[in-house]
């Protein structure tokens, strides 16, 4: 599938240039141990760029999770989002009991590959963060070997704001913060604000 | 239209790398010195700023080597990523998403296409006549009056300092500079040898006033940035050796009366010791070389004061120990325009 690695990397390369992402790693250092990446959620840009700036032999194994609703619109982003980026496209509308989202990124990753998610479960349109869903304390929960890694993403939302579609080129900044974990007996409340926290901390590094 | 043919060029060129390569050896020397008296970090910081240097005396040796065409494109690359910087750290609203799109892929790409061919007199009232009117009329329609004057004040700032100020300086390659021969008539006494050179210099070149005309031009932009350059470096060692008394301490205090005197002084002195490079006589080069490391002093201090109001302390991180863009080419932009209007002054279109 060479076509595929090529548009990988010609994406990735756009995605930089357009969000002008500089990556920071504090105490964290890219891996390709399996992680689930949790980012706050400002912009469309965000899975892309976040995606973008993983190292590409980290990237290759790296799989964004993006709402099916938005990535099947159309003919380019469904082609983007399951033959470039291997999306793992999850149905917001139809949450089947015996097929929870948690179950199915799960089953998807199997043993090598990681996640990328927003745990706010929308975009956010103010400066502070959103209470987190609770995914990612199931996700922790279920399979605690794998890392957290906190990311917080820094003015994407000015480069794509809500509603528009035409990006304007500022800078942006994509922090990746130190690898957490549940604790054990740890509820599921105290996890999330844990978690909220670790990525909010990370804007003032 | 190649410019390394000119021998004058190829000699600033020369005189630029054996000046980096001896920085650079100096660095490395201050490096290998355990047990000196000197700040290891200043001397890190030093080395830095040198590596950078080599790195953007690259790229515009590049650009000289391909010719005009390059040398605005660069220049309007520059602009945009230092665009981007400035309205990065510049707080907008999401009303101003749309003014700022235009800003970005049309004004700044249009202000370099007239300077491409030459139309001054649209290209001087493009931004501050019709950028002004459009930015402060399109953020109205978005409907958003929330420190309204403020927020179009930024954009139009953002877009005067790092486009159209900094696109004055490939504009200088545009001008129609008098032939050498009449500049080295009113020059009083140049030595002999330099005059001979010229004088066979053009007479070689069997495309004639024109074309001597246009390696003229490039000399003179080399020499604008050399002085800039130098400026900052004599300002960087001004300060570094004798700064004590800051101008404005709330400010910076990396820009001191000491710094300023040394920057302004050597500046002056190294530009007028490299008149012969230019259509200048040797007064002429000291006047420019005084305006140009003044602006290009007043330049870093406005950048300083922008920054020091956003709380941060560089631009960008493209560049190591550079800062960013913004903060390389802040006196660049300043004294690009008042050095354009100069020379226009001195050589009447």
């Amino acid at each position: 599938m060479l076509h595929v690695e090529v548009m990988r990397t010609v994406l990735a390369a756009i995605a930089r240039l357009i969000s002008g992402a500089s990556t920071r790693w504090i105490e964290c250092q890219p891996d390709t141990c399996q992680r689930v990446y949790f980012a706050n959620h400002t912009s469309h840009l965000d899975a892309l760029v976040l995606w973008s700036s993983l190292p590409s032999h980290v990237r290759n194994l790296t799989r964004p999770v993006a709402a099916k609703d938005y990535w099947e619109q159309g003919w380019v982003k469904p082609y983007l989002a399951t033959r470039v980026f291997d999306a793992l496209l999850i149905d917001r509308k139809h949450i089947k009991v015996h097929q929870s989202p948690v179950d199915l990124m799960l089953k998807a990753i199997g043993n090598t590959q990681s996640l990328i998610v927003f745990p706010e479960g929308h975009r956010n349109t103010g400066s502070e963060l959103d209470e987190f869903k609770s995914g990612l304390y199931y996700l922790a929960k279920k399979r605690p070997d794998l890392e957290l890694v906190p990311v917080h993403i820094d003015n994407l939302n000015r480069v794509l704001p809500r509603g528009e579609f035409l990006p304007v080129p500022l800078l942006s900044c994509i922090t990746f913060g130190p690898p957490m974990w549940l604790e054990a007996k740890e509820p599921k409340v105290e996890f999330l604000r844990r978690a909220r926290e670790a990525v909010r901390r990370l804007k003032e590094l | 239209m190649r410019f390394y043919e000119d021998q004058y060029l190829l000699w600033l060129v020369g005189a630029v790398l054996l000046l980096l390569g001896v920085a650079t050896g100096i660095g490395q020397f201050l490096r290998r010195q355990t047990d000196s008296a000197l700040n290891p970090a200043v001397v890190d910081q030093f080395n830095l700023r040198i590596r950078a240097w080599w790195l953007l005396c690259a790229v515009l040796a590049a650009a000289f080597y391909f010719g005009q065409e390059a040398t605005v494109i660069l220049f309007g690359g520059l602009s945009f990523w230092a665009l981007r910087e400035f309205i990065t750290l510049t707080p907008t609203r999401l009303a101003d998403h749309r003014a700022l799109f235009w800003v970005f892929f049309l004004f700044t790409p249009l202000q370099y296409v007239l300077v491409y061919f030459n139309k001054y007199e649209l290209f001087s009232i493009l931004i501050p006549v019709y950028a002004f009117l459009f930015i402060p009329a399109r953020i109205a329609l978005a409907g958003d009056y929330k420190r309204y004057l403020e927020r179009t004040a930024k954009i139009q700032a953002a877009l005067m300092i790092c486009v159209y100020c900094l696109s004055h300086a490939p504009a200088l390659l545009y001008l129609n500079i008098a032939p050498p021969s009449t500049a080295a008539i009113n020059t009083a006494a140049p030595a002999p040898t330099v005059e001979e050179s010229q004088a066979s210099d053009v007479a070689s070149s069997a495309a004639g006033a024109s074309f001597s005309g246009k390696k003229q031009n490039a000399r003179l932009l080399f020499f604008f940035i050399l002085v800039v350059t130098m400026g900052d470096a004599f300002h960087y060692t001004g300060e570094k050796l004798l700064g004590r008394h800051a101008i404005a301490p709330a400010i910076s205090l990396h820009k001191t009366w000491e710094g300023l005197l040394v920057a302004v002084g050597c500046g002056t002195l190294f530009g007028t010791c490299m008149w012969w490079a230019t259509p200048f006589s040797w007064e002429q080069a000291a006047g420019m070389s005084l305006v140009i490391t003044t602006m290009g002093f007043a330049g870093g201090m406005t950048m300083s004061a922008i920054k020091r109001d956003r709380g941060v302390r560089d631009y960008g991180t493209l560049v190591e120990g550079h800062g960013g863009v913004l903060d390389r080419i802040d006196s660049v932009c300043f004294a690009a325009p008042v050095f354009y209007h100069f020379t226009r002054l001195l050589f009447p279109q």
